[in-house]
Formats: structure tokens, sequence, C-alpha cells
């Protein structure tokens, strides 16, 4: 239990996938500017990385163990319609929740977040609940940074002293530094006692 | 299709500056922040992606009439994935301590919206040749975009480049510029002295026109 | 572009262009795994090796060990784990001492070590720390700093180990911690612990070692 606790934790803060591994800058750089918007995206993105847990867990026991070098192979084109065939299924069973998200899964595919979430997951060797727990706190932290980003870009466009040379990439990605700066202070929340 | 006039020296020099995929475009970030920690690190990261990129370059190009339109997008990236996961053996074999070091980080080579993005844009419509250019090019602009920042982020963060000490004993190391702030601060840094150069270009653009205007 | 006027492929042919492609690409990995793999494993094997020696002075053969149905059995396979565990034996093949890898949460990311283990002296006598992301230029003193590695060099381990503050260190079973990396220091010190109560029950009474098998 404490194992599957420092797991959550690890992707939800200490080691965020967005501020300290990096994954998913693209969104996190370019859908970041509404606070709604970023929360969908999230919650679509941590649906995803759900589903891909388990199934890379799956190809891993049972499939890969004979041939390892199909990886990377496998895990791309198994994300890839998992997410187009989770989108057909949203789009009949439930059509509010494919306005709230449906709009992004397409763009989730090439989201280095989710590979790497397979990627790490078995690399590290996590079982079935590990993996699960490692997809929600990663997903979570996902989540919770796109919403920190988008929260002080909404508040930096309400003030009108950014120059305009600063405003855009070169601005946000300092903010995010900052931000990681700050995650950093998580470290070792686990291990101190 | 009508083909524009290729030049292919502009084709080879546009990625390494004007277009340069990371400073200018501010694409495939994901694998530049991560591993720029160190110029080694940084060079073993941007070789791996030059050689996918290329090779997959030549490829699509040379099949660009033999690829059905509507599965294009799975083709590529069946292509690239085959790619990278030679490469990933290949420094698995031939490097294992940087293989240590980049673990997770190479398989992800493939979701680089740089690679897809040229096979799309470019790769697909051009005669092999100038893909190939282009690919190097690109590739190239990627390469000194990771030698750059691996370069600033080591030589700040621990005072040495290419593990050689560059400073006496009296060198306190900047630790953040090697974690993960450092990587997206130099990065925004960097973007910030493009921006510069490119208005300050334009603006001594326009004064040299509205003086000739004067003449 | 063209693709108006050319004819819509038929399923077939989408089909068959992505079993071709799939096919190429299939075998071109293959080769590549097959070339590469003799020498992947033998940097692995190599690895391993020198990291066990490392930990266990004058060693100079070992064996690997699995812990399974109430006791250890040798095993050749590459799975590792928390059951595994590996026994090293001088030139003689007699029985020297264990080397435990062991893994849990540091200060930044999941440290994995490996210490050797005397069990008829109840002494740790090395650590090598595998893998970490500890902060560098402090966290990372607990492999940098040479005078931290030395700690576990004489360590008894009754009735656990303790970390001290640097300078501190008075009984057998206390190590100094890193000054600035106290942290790191505790999180090496709590992972061996929890690897040596585990293996405290698994392992046999000092003397009846599993035999080096050639």
């Amino acid at each position: 239990m404490d194992n599957l606790i420092w797991i959550f934790v690890s992707a939800l803060l200490v080691n965020n996938f967005v501020l300290a591994y990096f994954l998913g800058l693209c969104p996190f750089l370019g859908v970041s500017g509404r606070l709604e918007t970023s929360l969908r995206l999230g919650m679509a993105t941590t649906f995803v990385m759900v589903i891909t847990a388990i199934c890379a867990w799956f190809l891993n026991t049972y499939v890969l163990i004979h041939a390892p070098y199909l990886r990377l192979i496998s895990f791309i084109v198994v994300i890839a319609s998992t997410v187009q065939f989770i989108e057909m299924a949203i789009k009949k069973l439930s059509p509010a929740l494919f306005k709230a998200l449906g709009i992004y899964l397409p763009l989730i595919t090439t989201n280095c977040a989710i590979l790497g979430l397979a990627i790490f997951a078995t690399n590290r060797g996590y079982g079935f609940l590990e993996g699960l727990t490692f997809a929600l706190g990663a997903g979570a932290g996902f989540t919770l940074a796109l919403i920190l980003m988008a929260g002080i870009r909404e508040e930096i466009e309400k003030t009108k002293d950014v120059p305009d040379l600063v405003q855009g990439t070169a601005m946000n990605l300092i903010v995010a530094g900052i931000l990681s700066m700050a995650f950093m202070g998580f470290a070792g929340l686990f291990s101190a006692g | 299709m009508k083909q524009k006039e290729l030049d292919g020296y502009q084709e080879f020099v546009k990625g390494i500056w004007r277009e340069n995929p990371v400073f200018v475009q501010v694409l495939g970030m994901c694998p530049m922040l991560a591993v720029t920690n160190s110029a080694m690190n940084a060079v073993v990261m941007g070789v791996a992606t030059f050689f996918v990129l290329v090779a997959s370059s030549f490829m699509i190009s040379s099949l660009q009439h033999w690829i059905p339109r509507q599965v294009r997008i799975s083709l590529y990236i069946v292509i690239i994935a085959t790619f990278v996961t030679l490469a990933d053996y290949t420094i698995l074999a031939t490097l294992p301590a940087a293989h240590k070091q980049l673990g997770a980080f190479i398989p992800l080579i493939v979701v680089n919206c740089m690679i897809l993005g040229r096979q799309e844009a470019f790769a697909s419509r051009f005669p092999v040749k100038y893909a190939v250019l282009d690919a190097v090019g690109m590739a190239g602009g990627f390469l000194f975009a990771m030698l750059a920042l691996g370069s600033v982020r080591e030589i700040l963060g621990t005072g040495t480049l290419f593990d050689i000490p560059l400073f006496g004993k009296g060198f306190e190391p900047w630790v953040t510029m090697i974690l993960p702030p450092g990587g997206f601060l130099t990065l925004g840094l960097i973007l910030l002295f493009f921006n510069w150069v490119t208005k300050k270009r334009g603006e001594f653009l326009q004064q040299v026109a509205t003086e000739r205007e004067g003449l | 572009m063209s693709d108006n006027q050319t004819k819509e492929p038929g399923s077939a042919t989408l089909i068959l262009s992505m079993v071709l492609a799939g096919l190429i690409s299939g075998v071109a990995i293959i080769g590549v795994f097959e070339a590469t793999l003799p020498t992947i494993t033998l940097n692995k094997a190599k690895e391993l090796r020198e990291a066990v020696f490392k930990v266990l002075p004058g060693v100079s053969k070992m064996q690997k060990l699995r812990f399974a149905n109430g006791r250890l059995q040798v095993v050749e396979d590459n799975k590792v784990g928390e059951d595994v565990i590996y026994a090293g034996y001088d030139a003689e093949g007699k029985f020297i001492g264990y080397a435990v890898p062991s893994e849990g949460p540091g200060f930044q990311d999941t440290i994995s070590l490996l210490y050797g283990y005397l069990p008829d002296q109840r002494k740790m006598v090395g650590m090598e720390i595998l893998d970490s992301r500890e902060t560098p230029g402090l966290g990372d003193k607990i492999f940098k700093d040479l005078e931290f590695v030395a700690n576990f060099k004489d360590l008894s381990v009754d009735p656990t180990i303790v970390a001290v503050k640097k300078g501190k260190k008075a009984k057998p079973n206390e190590i100094d911690a890193i000054t600035g990396a106290t942290i790191s220091s505790k999180a090496v010190v709590r992972i061996m612990n929890v690897a040596r109560e585990r293996w405290e029950k698994r392992l046999p009474p000092p003397g009846n070692e599993p035999e080096l098998k050639l």
C-alpha cells in the first residue's frame, strides 16, 4: 500500500510528468490559455492514460514477453487505435461527454505523455495495480500543471505590462520554469520521515 | 501537382536557422528539455533523432507514390517507429552508459512532432534528393539547438563541458540549471534572444528602406 | 493535388500496404535485435558482476539465487525482483557473502542499490548505487562521496542501521549522514533496512548456504 501511495504522489507532485519529465509539453504550452479547456483536456488525458496503462500491462504480460523488440511499435499502434475506438464509443454512448472531451482525443494520440507513461511503467516493471495508480497520478499531475499554468496565463493577460517581445512561448517557458522550481519543493516528501 | 521551384541549398539551410525546428517552430521539446542536462546526452539524443529523421524522410520520399493517402499517417508512424527501435538497440549495445541516462527518452523520439511533421509537410511531396536535404537541415538544426541548450546547462550547472572542467575550484555550480527548471528557463531565454534578434533585424531592414526612400 | 483524379484505392490495397509495411519493419527490427542481443546481454551481465564484486571484497565467482517455496534456489534467468539475491564465492568456491539488491523512494525518485552482506558476521561490507536521480551536487553524494560510501564497508546490522549527523558516529551500526543531503542518506539507510528485514527470515543459517554450481 505504501508503495502505491508513493507511486501516486511521485507521479502527481515530485516527478510531475510536465514539470519534471517534460512530457506532454505541446498541449501544456498550446492549450493552457483557458482554465476551462485545460481542465477538460486534463480529464481526457487522464482517461486515456488509464486505458493505456491497462493495455500496456496486458501487452507486456501476455504478448511482449515473447517479443520485447516489438514493444515500441505495438504501444504506438495500440494507443492510436484505442484513442480512436474510445472516441467512437463515447460518441455513441454519451454525446454529452463527447462534447466535453471529444475534440481533444485526437490531439492526445500524439501526446508524448501517453507513450511516456507506457514506457516508464514497463521499464519500472509495474504490475497491474501499480500501473493503474501510476496512470492516475500522472494524469492528475498533468491536469494540475495545466490548470496552474492556465490560471497564471489568464492573470498575466489581464495586466497590460508584459512587453511584446516576451509574449508567447518565451514567457510561457519562463513561467513553466518557475512553476517547475516550485514543484521541486515536493522532493523528499516521502523519504523525509 | 505543380511543383514549386526547389533550391537544394535553401532547403538545406532553412532548417539550421530561419526555420529552426526548436527555436523558431518550437517543435520536439519533450526530448529536447529532458535530456539536455549535459552536452554529451544532448549530442547522443540529437544524433539519434538525426538518424531517424533522415532515414524516414528518405524512405517515405522514395515510397511516396506507393503509399495510399488514407493510411499514410499510420504508415509513417510504423516507419518512424522502426527506425527508432533500430537506433534504440544500437545505442544500448554500443553506448550502454549513455543509454542508462537517456533511458526512456529514446523511444519517445517517435512522438517528436518535428519528425512526423516533416514527413507530412515535405518528404511525402517532394523528390528524394530535396527530402533528404530538408531532413538533414532540419535534423542539423535540431542537433544544433540540443547542443546549444545542453552546453549552456552543463557549463552553468556543473562547470564542465563534455565532462571537462572549465573553471577553477572556486566555481560554485548553479545546480538548478541541470534540474528540470533550468531546462524551461534556458529555452525560454534562448527564445527571447531569438525574438530580439528577429525584431532588431526587422527594425534595421525597415530603417534601411526608409533611408533609401529619403535619398 | 492529383488525388481527385486518381481512383480511390480499395480496402484490399490499403490492408496489403499496411501488412507489407508491418512485415518489412518486423524483419528489420528482429534483425537488429538479434544482432545486438549478445552485446547487450554481455554488457548487462558485466555491469552486474562488477557491482557484485565491488560490494563483496574477495569474491571472484557469483551465482543468482531466488527465494521460492521457502528456500533459496539457483536460477539462471534474467528476471529481477524482490525475491532475487546474489551469492558470492572466492576462487576456491567457498561461500563469502550475499549481494542484496533493493530499491525504494529517495529524495527525487526511486533509488536502487546493491549491498554486500556477510551472514556469519552479521555485517555489511559494501554498498553500490545502481540507479538514482538524486539532486546533482547534493543527493548524488550518496555515490559520489567516497567517505559516505566507506560507511558501509564495516557496518553492523544489529539491531538496525541508523543514520546520524556527520561526525556523530559512535556505534558499529551507525553511519555518518551527508551534510546537506540528510534525506538522501536516510533514504539509502531505509532502503537497506527494508531489504535486510525482508531477507532476515529467508536466509538459511550461516554455514548452510547453497553451494556454487558450475
